[in-house]
């Protein structure tokens, strides 16, 4: 049965995720799968407002650093426990976003675009500018390491479990959700807004609700990464990062979850191999959006299947079932 | 059941209905025809809190109605199709179908995410009734199909199964045998016939006259914005303005 | 200086940089109008105009007015191109897809940009000398009054071509209803690559004018292009005087809030006036509100 299938594939990855680090042995690696494992969370997060309600936003570094940042001033400059200075951030990023979130939401394509765009712009500045409390353009450091029963959270490894059961969470929770009734509601909203207002849903809360998610998912990223990296600079939570993220939705596959943890790590891993071009990974960025947008508008998770029964239909002579 | 009271509405400069009033009796079919451009789809819009009018009201069930969203009105009882055809696209026929029963289910999110008990046997209940509209509409052997690939005329019986699934006590239809071959339209008044006998008040918007003086019970007749006529269909047909303005489109 | 001096002088530089604005905002609404894509490459087109100029007047060595003369062309045909090759191709343009892609261009654009001038940032010569004018208790440089002067002229022809040329009066039927326009035998598609083509010329020329006075570099391109968005939307998205007049507000109002109350957070006044705009008055300070088609 189908719900079977979706829980074997989904404890699948688990298990792959759980012995990966067994296979590789260079602590390099580790970290970059450390990154996988936030981008994962990231692009997810902004796949359910995105992929799923079609409602997209530019400023999801804002949400992210906002986590980073509160998470980073509560405890390094406050003393506070680091799990209360996360559940702290999560809950005021989803609440600042819930608040935002009737104004901005009511605009739609490009306004909305552009909105979300100068929100997180005026997040970056105030990281930048709020000198006294986030130190400003050099960053902020001394953020203490998450710990659990006396076990600290300060190697790669560590941190590699400690991420990826967050992950794996989120994942599990979204899976969930979309294939649910707020999950169809989602998809109503993005494919005819009118017809499921008319339908009863109330479109406007459910989308602001759903950013408000989002925003405090990526704020909970945030504090993580803010934990595991003990140091964070606003260089790391500007538009460019939040273009990055909608990249790695937008490769990975629009309204997939699956397709989140693909595109995000193809985006983690890629600019690691591209080492020689380094500054240069924005012309890559570019380039993905624009091909990946003209020719397989559904990511690689929806594509590469369709492509490769063209492929195989080509090659059998036979006539080739629609996309 | 449903008065609509005095309705104007104005774009910028143009009336597109002026003080139209009309009532619409309970477990009847009511006709409202028209030319092109008089306001039909208009006063739609108005009804199911698309639109916000200039002026007017219209009452449903006793209790005005004017000023409510359109999301708060399918639980109230009121549903529409749309006159182009509004299917959730990526969805199947199935999903679609189980978006008319959002109304009648309540998991939140949270209860969503961690898969409720209650919820699981919600979505057990949404899919089972579902599946029994799209039999009541003949469309079950579609279940699985992606709704953007369905043929044109299955599209509008997926949006009736849908709209019967709210369980309404009014339905709007927008030109519902548009696009429709002989077959499927005779096959569509079947299935209006069979939705008031289920209790439901509907009202209909069609140009196709054949379809109109078989199954409504009343018909309104507006033209360039204005109520130009009501009355039996018999009445209508022979009723000399409509006529004119008929003659006069043609 | 007292108060009122220094207020004199944010004002200057406030009507000059919202001059920039402006003509960056009219590129916007003139593509806007034309196929209801905000292009978030505009940004990247200003940024060509001022790199463009460089390369002819540092590298190729030619004067002054020819580098400006050819760097309008050379980036009213990246616009072009632009069209040409992301947006005309798209088979099911959807408002989410070109959002996309036209980041996608406007990223690409950068990091080409870097790719070939690179990261450092460049100053283009004041096109006569950089001796201030007094003018009352304010002074003001002669690269002012270029800017007013030629951003006064673009606005004008602009509006010329508009009101009297067969393409112009043809670009202002697609504006109002495209289906309408093509079934009167108006080719849509070239009228699409022509607002392209202005607002590429508008752009560069603004990122010209201003080189002088900010200098240049690969990354100038955003927060310009989001201020001229900005204007535009304060302006209703109209291709011409409430996106002059919008731009000017927000040139004074940014400048004077960086003078007045914390320089750090000048590029915030922009988008904390444009989050008021869009919440507030999504049509614009002088627009008319709309019932959306349903
Ligand atoms: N949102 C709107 N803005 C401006 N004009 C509108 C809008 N909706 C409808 N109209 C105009 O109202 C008139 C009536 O249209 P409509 O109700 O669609 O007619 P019908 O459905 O009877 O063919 C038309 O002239 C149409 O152009
Ligand atoms: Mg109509």
């Amino acid at each position: 049965m189908a719900v079977n299938r979706e829980i074997i594939k989904f404890l699948a990855m688990v298990v792959v995720i759980l012995v990966a680090p067994l296979l590789v042995h260079e602590g390099y690696l580790i970290n970059v799968m450390v990154f996988i494992g936030i981008h994962t969370m990231l692009a997810l997060a902004l796949n359910l407002l995105l992929g799923y309600a079609g409602q997209i936003s530019l400023g999801q570094a804002g949400f992210f650093g906002l986590g980073a940042y509160i998470s980073g001033i509560l405890t390094a400059t406050h003393g506070i426990n680091p799990w209360a200075a996360m559940a702290a951030a999560a809950l005021f990023v989803t609440f600042l976003a819930f608040i935002v979130g009737f104004p901005i939401l009511k605009l739609k394509g490009h306004y909305l675009a552009m909105a979300t765009l100068g929100l997180g712009i005026i997040i970056y500045i105030v990281f930048n500018e709020a000198v006294e409390q986030t130190g400003g353009p050099s960053g902020l450091s001394g953020i203490p390491n998450l710990q659990v029963a006396g076990i600290v959270f300060d190697t790669d490894l560590k941190n590699y479990y400690l991420i990826w059961a967050f992950t794996l969470a989120a994942m599990g929770l979204a899976l969930n959700l979309v294939h649910s009734r707020i999950g169809r509601a989602l998809r109503a909203i993005h494919d005819s807004e009118v017809a499921a207002r008319v339908m009863g849903v109330n479109a406007r809360l459910l989308k602001v609700q759903i950013f408000a998610l989002s925003a405090g998912l990526s704020a909970i990223a945030g504090s993580l990464y803010a934990h595991t990296m003990t140091f964070i600079a606003p260089a790391s939570f500007g538009f460019n990062f939040s273009v990055e993220l909608v990249t790695m939705v937008i490769i990975g596959g629009l309204a997939s979850i699956y397709g989140s943890l693909l595109g995000a790590a193809l985006l983690t891993l890629l600019p690691e191999m591209l080492r020689a071009f380094q500054d240069y990974d924005i012309i890559v960025y570019g380039l993905l959006l624009i091909v990946m947008t003209m020719f397989m508008p559904g990511g690689l998770v929806k594509g590469v299947p369709s492509a490769l029964s063209r492929i195989r239909g080509k090659l059998q002579g036979r006539p080739v079932p629609h996309a | 059941m449903l008065e609509i009271r005095n309705i104007t509405q104005r774009f910028g400069g143009i009336t597109a209905l002026e003080e139209i009033s009309f009532r619409v009796a309970k477990g009847e079919i009511t006709g409202v025809i028209g030319p092109n451009g008089a306001g039909k789809t208009t006063l739609f819009n108005i009804v199911t809190g698309l639109y916000t009018q200039t002026a007017g009201s219209v009452i449903l069930e006793g209790i005005d109605i004017s000023r409510l969203p359109a999301e708060r009105l399918a639980s109230r009882g009121l549903v529409r199709t749309f006159q182009n055809i509004e299917l959730f696209g990526t969805m199947t026929v199935l999903e679609n179908v189980m978006l008319g029963l959002h109304t009648r289910s309540n998991s939140g999110i949270l209860a969503c995410m961690g898969k409720m008990p209650w919820h699981v046997r919600e979505e057990t209940r949404i899919r089972s009734e579902s599946l029994e509209w799209l039999e009541f509409c003949g469309i079950s052997d579609l279940a699985e199909q992606t709704a953007a690939n369905l043929p044109f005329g299955k599209g509008r019986f997926l949006e009736i199964a849908r709209a019967m699934a709210v369980k309404p006590v009014i339905m709007l239809m927008d030109e519902p045998a548009a696009g429709l071959n002989n077959r499927e339209t005779s096959e569509l008044a079947e299935l209006i016939r069979k939705i008031r006998s289920t209790g439901v008040t509907v009202v209909l918007v069609e140009h196709d006259m054949e379809l109109v003086m078989d199954i409504c019970d009343r018909i309104v007749v507006l033209n360039l914005g204005k109520k130009l006529a009501e009355g039996t269909p018999r009445e209508i047909q022979e009723n000399p303005a409509v006529i004119a303005a008929y003659l006069g489109e043609g | 200086m007292d108060l009122a001096d220094q207020i004199a002088q944010y004002m200057v530089s406030g009507l000059s940089t919202g001059a920039i604005y402006a003509l960056i905002g009219i590129g916007f609404a003139i593509i806007y109008n034309s196929t209801e894509i905000i292009n978030f490459a505009q940004g990247e087109l200003v940024m060509l105009g001022g790199m463009f100029t460089l390369f002819f007047l540092e590298t190729m060595k030619l004067p002054l007015p020819l580098s400006i003369l050819l760097a309008v062309l050379a980036t009213i045909a990246s616009g072009v191109l632009f069209e040409r090759l992301t947006i005309r191709p798209l088979k099911a343009p959807t408002p989410l897809s070109l959002i996309i892609i036209t980041i996608g261009g406007s990223i690409l654009i950068r990091g080409i940009a870097m790719l070939v001038w690179g990261k450092d940032t460049h100053a283009l010569p004041a096109f006569s000398g950089s001796e201030p004018i007094a003018v009352g208790s304010a002074t003001i440089l002669p690269q002012h009054l270029w800017i007013f002067a030629l951003t006064g002229i673009a606005i004008v022809s602009n509006k010329l071509f508009f009101q009297y040329t067969i393409t112009g009066k043809a670009m202002r039927a697609c504006a109002v209803n495209r289906r309408a326009a093509g079934l009167v035998g108006i080719d849509v598609r070239r009228m699409v690559l022509f607002s392209f083509a202005i607002s590429g010329g508008l752009g560069s020329l603004a990122g010209i004018i201003v080189a002088p006075l900010t200098m240049t570099s690969y990354d100038v391109g955003i927060m310009l292009g989001l201020k001229g968005f900005c204007a535009a939307i304060i302006g209703g998205l109209s291709g011409g005087i409430g996106t002059v007049l919008g731009g000017l507000l927000l040139g004074t109002l940014e400048s004077l809030g960086a003078g007045l109350i914390s320089s750090g957070y000048k590029d915030a006044i922009a988008f904390v006036i444009l989050l008021l705009i869009l919440f507030i008055r999504p049509q614009g300070l002088f627009g008319r509100a709309q019932t959306e088609r349903v």
